[in-house]
């Protein structure tokens, strides 16, 4: 295992490359009747999870006096199954499919702020216990905490799909890819080649603390991904387009099969005019929707409270002071209607919310787990996440946007004398201790004396998270969430997150270009 | 699981993907038992422990060819999963180049030892991990008093796995890894907090440096980043420390394979055996580097490990041919990844490389950014140290390289001599002339 560096935190958009190279695809099921067991998601009920992993109260129970046998303070419990399917389409034929089944447990134990964790894969009790042993080593005092008895705790439903993925055969998806490429083939002549994939996702959790809260969710994930490449007078050109969500498959309606495959030919042909920017810093303007990465990057994970519990972050003492124009609010949400960062419960049963980082200009809070809720004395925010049962708990975002602000976008760029509107992203990264912060524009236009005129692609946005905040002048009325599956990446961990913005100027940042 | 355990379930995988109408298949299974610890504030921050189990089947029923792995390896659930696998599969188009790679590919016999597996990880136990990473953590805050918080971290892992295809492979591998090293942040004095980090990952526990080392490296590269800031955009020289380089070598590295080849994605379609960079440019995949963290006697497909030479004095020698876009192609599969990347490196230090150069910048780490595989367009914001006549002068951020991969790397001018040792990516200081740096 390569340790993870913390701080070095990125986020990246799904791409097919990453999920062809990924040796551990998914699970597909010709005939749902024979499909893994899982409870209805519509009607479950707490002893159909129990009896989904084979335990009862009593066991999970047993298990915990054990996680506590040393003298931890608390420990929690986290039951998982989940199933990944993907099927792809290459060189006009639905010729590969992919499955992946993980089943296991994860026993945490705290001490204070020290953390213990150890999983098995294996759910027996005898296995679990051992886990638990492990786990609870990380105190070592005669204090006693036994469990409470566990009480289920209510929880909404964000992300409600007509049909579960487990009742979805291969058969209903392969048309949507076939339908998909025969449309991108039609819709340009100068297109050579194209993939699609169709991705679904499910994760069947069971989590049940020490304090006797017991919750369980059942998350649906739904992406389809379009890459093109096209060829103009010898000049080839590649992009992508995708659309992802806590879905269930009736949101691949015809009208969104015809903008993957359209928004993905007219991506990778407006890239054959497309120009490089001239080095250095200029104003830029960020198109409504994903490009709510800059929130991402430049504030969010500085106000994950981890890092400031540590002082590592150079959003440490900035709280409840003005960081940015009096007109801009930003937040970190867990409660959209089926946004891939949404959760109806945090991975350590916290209920989620709507968390402000910034109001009207003022820092007001991070985002905490139990750790550092416990630390700072508050009220844990739901931001308690994990990649999986093989994972302990960290602050992580959901779904980060800016609310709408005063301006419209016509305004905001007839503002701009000379500059850049960026429009798509692949990924971005952060320092949080210095502030630094990036993200790559995959295709943009230059903006010269109030309009938009030549397409740019492929450069590197850099900037200092608090001047950017700072350097925000302009925020439109048109918020739009971004559509497509972000994952970002914290200590080797990754979690599915969103993001939106309106239309916003930042009034200079520093874009890679030639000089 | 032991050893037999594991070859005797893996076999029986295949047997049963053959029962349920598989015409062939391929079989991997992993253990792996890890050991993870950070260390904070004179204590213990968190201590994972947990052994993990990974079985991955490729099955070919009818010309049509699926994946799929699991963790849950009772027999009876295997089974159904196998049956339903198999029944999935038929849905699918035939693909005609979907086969097991052809025996001939496969390894020989070799009393060959990578030394990968550190047979004394028995004895290595949690006071020795814990006390590690206790004397990291103290080694760098003893360095300076301007250090706000240093998190040290020591991880080890035994991971043992068996492969056997249906047309005779059969392998077997374990292996060790220690990594250990400190991240730390600093206080500048003027509301920033910068930071960097310092690990080391070895396959013998006895190779990692000692923990004073790494605690004095970590801090003083977090130190040396005090004061930084963006200067003028234009064209510099640029050095690129041994550690940072393979985020530069990494863009070649897709474009290389057949699969980009075929799939029309490859800025290096129609280069094979023209110059794609300076004469100063050797790169070799070395699978058989002795205690090599990528070291292997066969790849993914179980085909057999070659050392290549990839690039050669600027002259692109190979592609990566995996057994799929082989076929496609009509080429002879070779391995569609690679192992160690060895470059052929030069006589000079790094700082006699500095001394060459009037004015340019020392990246220290890259930061974001990417590349396109299908032109060759790049742009990474970086971190470094700018160098006028001869020195190092101050330490710069918030700034973007830009440019096209092709051009990038006729740009070599010089290689250093020392080849970072605690990566598969054996890459030394790199010199490049004219690039552009976007800051101010």
């Amino acid at each position: 295992m390569k340790p993870s560096i913390t701080r070095r935190d990125f986020i990246k958009r799904s791409s097919q490359t990453m999920i062809a190279a990924a040796t551990i695809p998914y699970f597909l099921q010709s005939d749902p009747a024979r499909a893994l067991t899982i409870p209805d998601p519509d009607n479950m009920k707490l002893d159909d999870v129990y009896n989904h992993f084979g335990v009862t109260e009593a066991v999970i129970r047993d298990i915990m006096a054990e996680a506590l046998s040393m003298g931890g303070d608390y420990c929690d419990v986290f039951f998982q199954h989940n199933i990944a399917n993907t099927i792809g389409l290459e060189d006009k034929e639905v010729n590969r499919a992919y499955t992946d089944v993980g089943l296991g447990v994860g026993i945490r134990v705290l001490n204070g702020d020290q953390t213990g964790y150890s999983f098995t894969e294996e759910l027996s009790p005898k296995a679990m216990k051992l886990a638990a042993k492990t786990a609870a080593a990380i105190a070592n005092s005669s204090k006693k905490a036994p469990p409470q008895e566990l009480k289920l705790h209510d929880t909404p439903s964000y992300y409600p799909i007509e049909t579960p993925w487990e009742q979805v055969g291969i058969d209903q998806k392969i048309p949507f890819l076939q339908k998909i490429n025969d449309k991108v083939f039609a819709m340009d002549s100068s297109v050579i080649k194209s993939n699609v994939w169709f991705i679904n996702e499910t994760s069947t959790n069971l989590i049940a603390t020490s304090e006797g809260r017991v919750v369980f969710d059942y998350q649906p994930m739904g992406m389809i991904y379009v890459t093109c490449t096209a060829e103009q007078k010898g000049q080839r050109e590649s992009n992508s387009f995708n659309l992802a969500g806590r879905r269930g498959i009736e949101f691949f309606t015809p009208a969104n099969i015809d903008r993957l495959a359209s928004e993905a030919v007219g991506r990778t042909v407006a890239l054959f005019e497309a120009v490089k920017p001239e080095a250095g810093e200029m104003p830029v303007v960020l198109a409504a929707g994903s490009s709510g990465i800059l929130l991402h990057e430049a504030i969010g994970h500085g106000m994950e409270a981890d890092f400031n519990r540590k002082k590592v972050s150079i959003f440490s003492d900035k709280i409840n002071k003005p960081v940015a124009e009096s007109f801009v609010t930003i937040v970190d949400d867990g409660t959209n209607p089926n946004i891939r960062g949404s959760l109806n419960v945090d991975d350590e049963a916290n209920d989620t919310e709507k968390t402000y980082l910034v109001e009207n200009g003022i820092l007001k809070s991070y985002l905490h787990d139990r750790i550092s809720a416990q630390f700072y004395k508050v009220k844990p925010t739901g931001n308690g996440r994990r990649e999986s049962f093989r994972h302990s708990i960290q602050p992580r975002m959901r779904n980060t946007y800016m609310e709408n602000g005063p301006h419209t976008k016509e305004e905001i760029i007839a503002n701009v004398k000379k500059g850049l509107y960026a429009e798509t992203f692949t990924n971005g990264e952060v320092y949080i201790g210095a502030g630094d912060f990036t993200f790559y524009v995959k295709s943009g236009y230059l903006i010269e004396e109030g309009k938009i005129t030549k397409p740019v692609k492929d450069v590197n946005i850099i900037g200092n998270g608090p001047e950017v905040l700072k350097d925000i002048i302009m925020v439109g009325n048109d918020m739009k969430m971004a559509e497509g599956g972000w994952t970002c990446g914290k200590n080797g961990q990754g979690v599915p997150v969103s993001m939106g913005l309106p239309t916003v100027l930042v009034s200079k940042i520093t874009v890679g270009g030639v000089s | 699981m032991n050893s037999k355990d594991r070859l005797n379930l893996a076999q029986w995988v295949m047997k049963m993907a053959k029962k349920y109408g598989a015409d062939e298949s391929a079989v991997s299974l992993t253990n792996r038992r890890e050991v993870e610890i950070e260390y904070r504030n004179k204590q213990l921050d968190k201590v994972q422990e947990s052994v993990q189990n990974s079985l991955n089947l490729s099955i070919y029923v009818d010309q049509k060819y699926s994946g799929h792995s699991t963790n849950d390896l009772r027999k009876e659930s295997l089974e159904s999963f196998i049956d339903e696998a198999v029944r999935s599969t038929r849905y699918l188009s035939k693909d005609e180049f979907r086969v097991l790679p052809d025996p001939s590919l496969y390894p020989k016999k070799t009393d060959r030892d990578l030394k990968i597996l550190d047979r004394s990880y028995d004895q290595v136990d949690s006071q020795k991990r814990v006390k590690l990473a206790a004397d990291i953590e103290a080694a760098a805050m003893a360095t300076s008093d301007k250090i706000i918080s240093t998190t040290s971290g020591y991880s080890d892992t035994i991971a043992s796995s068996v492969k056997v295809h249906s047309n005779g492979f059969q392998g077997e591998t374990t292996a060790t890894q220690f990594w250990m090293g400190a991240e730390v942040t600093v206080d500048d004095g003027q509301g920033g907090r910068p930071e960097d980090w310092f690990y080391a990952g070895t396959r013998y526990i006895q190779d990692l440096p000692s923990p004073d080392e790494i605690g004095a490296w970590a801090a003083k590269r977090a130190l040396r980043k005090i004061g930084q800031d963006k200067i003028e955009s234009g064209k510099y020289t640029m050095l690129v420390e041994n550690r940072s380089g393979s985020r530069l070598l990494g863009m070649m590295r897709f474009p290389m394979t057949a699969r980009a080849l075929q799939q029309k994605q490859s800025f290096l379609d129609g280069k094979l055996g023209q110059k794609i960079g300076s004469e100063k440019l050797t790169v070799i995949d070395e699978p058989f580097l002795e205690k090599g963290l990528a070291s292997r006697y066969y790849d993914g497909e179980g085909i057999a490990s070659n050392r290549r030479v990839l690039i050669d004095k600027g002259v692109f020698k190979t592609y990566l041919i995996d057994n799929y876009y082989g076929r496609k192609l009509g080429m002879t599969p070779n391995s569609g990844s690679t192992s160690n990347i060895l470059l052929e490196y030069g006589d000079k230090s790094q700082d006699e490389l500095i001394k060459d150069v009037d004015k340019g910048i020392l990246i220290i780490g890259f930061i974001g950014g990417n590349s396109n595989s299908t032109t060759g367009d790049f742009s990474f914001g970086i971190m470094g140290l700018l160098v006028e006549k001869g020195q190092i002068v101050k330490p710069v951020n918030e700034m973007n390289i830009s440019g096209n991969a092709m051009e990038l790397w006729n740009k070599l001018v010089a290689v250093g001599n020392d080849p970072y040792p605690y990566s598969s990516q054996r890459l030394p200081t790199l010199m490049f002339e004219d690039i552009n740096f976007s800051g101010i």
